[in-house]
């Protein structure tokens, strides 16, 4: 069954409106709300924390609008999926800005890609943009119908090194090996942008939808 | 496996209409956008970019409304340029569904509007978009106001600039290319990839599909931008992949 309503939740930081729209067209019966209101979050069934720009003024606006409490409220019962920086903001600790304290849903820590290099030695972008493959290192009911290795939509210049393997579904390389997908229980959250990698991202936003939260 | 080289077919729009031009003038209609950008997507485009050359409001007005269009339907990236002057400017096309804007003229003008819109918005939304021609053998220099003012700075030099102000991406386009069909200026591309830590995307003069691989291979870039191959059907965005990843190129199949 899928959600009757998904919250994405906004903290003033930008473009929320891509991912309510993928939404909305994965599942045009869903109720889809962008909303900062804690009420409101919490009486919907699922609940996205989605996420552009530096972290930090996600964090601050996030602590700011008191919602580091509603999202973990969120977390005891609901399917919470983090995006790109609303994975980031999960994490204890991230490099960015200085060093920016997080919300600690999550062992680990956010670094910098610094210096790479590929495999024939050649000096890697940053930021990582663009479509790479993810490996699925865990069963989960995100993973339904992706195939093992499809592309998703990067845009990062700092990726999550999460301390506990196991909270690890999916992994990506580039110049270095990182983690693209964390979970635990009943909160999940990635690092591409599934509302912009087209067929995947949105059989991954439809798999989200339709997941009541258990493994 | 790693991180694909990406093709980004662009829309010229004009007062609502997809719109194609040769060396900046000679405009042919191609279509509806929100109709293109469609197609494009179901071809297996990795992002779309859009240039409003609209010089009046009405346009600009249309423009969002075509921006909405395609957002709700399209998904992946989507990079909105011309005529991005002001932080609002940017935010109203963020709200309308652009997740990456493109900035020339402005940056120009304004350097520092460049680090105040990554600052506001990060550097992953910012691209700055290069016209540059060249003027020596050695020496190209970039031009704005659709290629109409020349400014006499240094392209390399001014890319290299516009990476350390919080660029998130150079759209370098070669005037003395566009629309000729003749194939990148892979020497500029490559003396810029090579300058900047940030991605490169590659624009002006694609007449065949070698073109595209000789964009990457040659010129380092890290996309490739091509319009009217595309919007004449004269080859379909699979088709190019399919070249480009038989050439060896890593491509989203």
């Amino acid at each position: 069954m899928t959600s009757k309503s998904v919250a994405v939740i906004d903290y003033g930081m930008g473009n929320l409106h891509s991912a309510a729209k993928a939404l909305q067209h994965v599942s045009p019966e869903t109720k889809v709300v962008v909303t900062s209101d804690a009420r409101t979050i919490l009486s919907c069934d699922h609940v996205i924390v989605p996420g552009v720009g530096a972290i930090r003024d996600c964090v601050g606006e996030i602590l700011r609008l008191e919602l580091g409490q509603v999202i973990a409220e969120a977390m005891k019962n609901k399917p919470v999926l983090g995006i790109c920086i609303g994975m980031q903001t999960f994490m204890d600790h991230s490099d960015e800005n200085g060093g920016v304290d997080c919300l600690g849903f999550f062992a680990g820590q956010v670094h910098h890609f610094g210096e790479i290099f590929d495999e024939n030695g050649q000096a890697l972008k940053v930021p990582h943009m663009g479509w790479n493959n993810v490996f699925q290192r865990e069963p989960h009911p995100l993973w339904n119908n992706i195939a093992d290795g499809s592309r998703f939509y990067f845009v990062h210049s700092y990726y999550v090194e999460c301390d506990d393997e196991n909270e690890v579904a999916g992994t990506c390389n580039y110049g270095l090996p990182f983690d693209a997908v964390i979970f635990r229980d009943n909160i999940a959250a990635t690092q591409f942008h599934p509302e912009k990698s087209s067929t995947a991202g949105l059989q991954l936003l439809s798999n989200f939808l339709a997941w009541d939260g258990t493994l | 496996m790693a991180l694909a080289k990406r093709i980004i077919p662009c829309l010229d729009v004009d007062n609502g209409r997809v719109v194609k031009g040769v060396n900046f003038v000679d405009i042919r209609d191609a279509g509806d956008p929100v109709e293109v950008a469609r197609r494009y997507n179901a071809e297996g485009a990795d992002e779309i970019t859009m240039l409003d050359i609209t010089a009046t409001h009405e346009g600009r007005d249309t423009m969002i409304e075509t921006v909405k269009a395609i957002a709700g339907e399209v998904f992946i990236p989507l990079t909105v340029g011309g005529g991005i002057r002001t932080l609002d400017d940017i935010r109203n096309m963020l709200n309308a569904g652009a997740d990456k804007v493109s900035i020339n003229s402005a940056a120009v003008k304004d350097p520092d509007f460049v680090r105040a819109a990554s600052e506001r918005f990060g550097a992953q939304c910012i691209v700055v978009a290069i016209d540059a021609k060249k003027v020596d053998d050695e020496r190209w220099e970039i031009f704005t106001h659709g290629g109409r003012n020349a400014t006499g700075i240094d392209a390399i030099e001014w890319a290299v600039k516009m990476d350390q102000f919080g660029a998130g991406e150079i759209l370098l386009t070669s005037m003395d290319r566009d629309g000729t069909k003749n194939g990148f200026d892979n020497e500029l591309n490559r003396r810029i990839t090579e300058q900047v830590k940030i991605p490169l995307i590659a624009s002006g003069g694609v007449g065949n599909l070698d073109h595209l691989v000789d964009g990457v291979l040659q010129g380092g870039a890290d996309a490739v931008l091509a319009a009217s191959i595309f919007h004449f059907a004269e080859y379909s965005i699979h088709q190019a992949k399919e070249h480009m990843a038989a050439a060896g190129i890593e491509m989203r199949l």
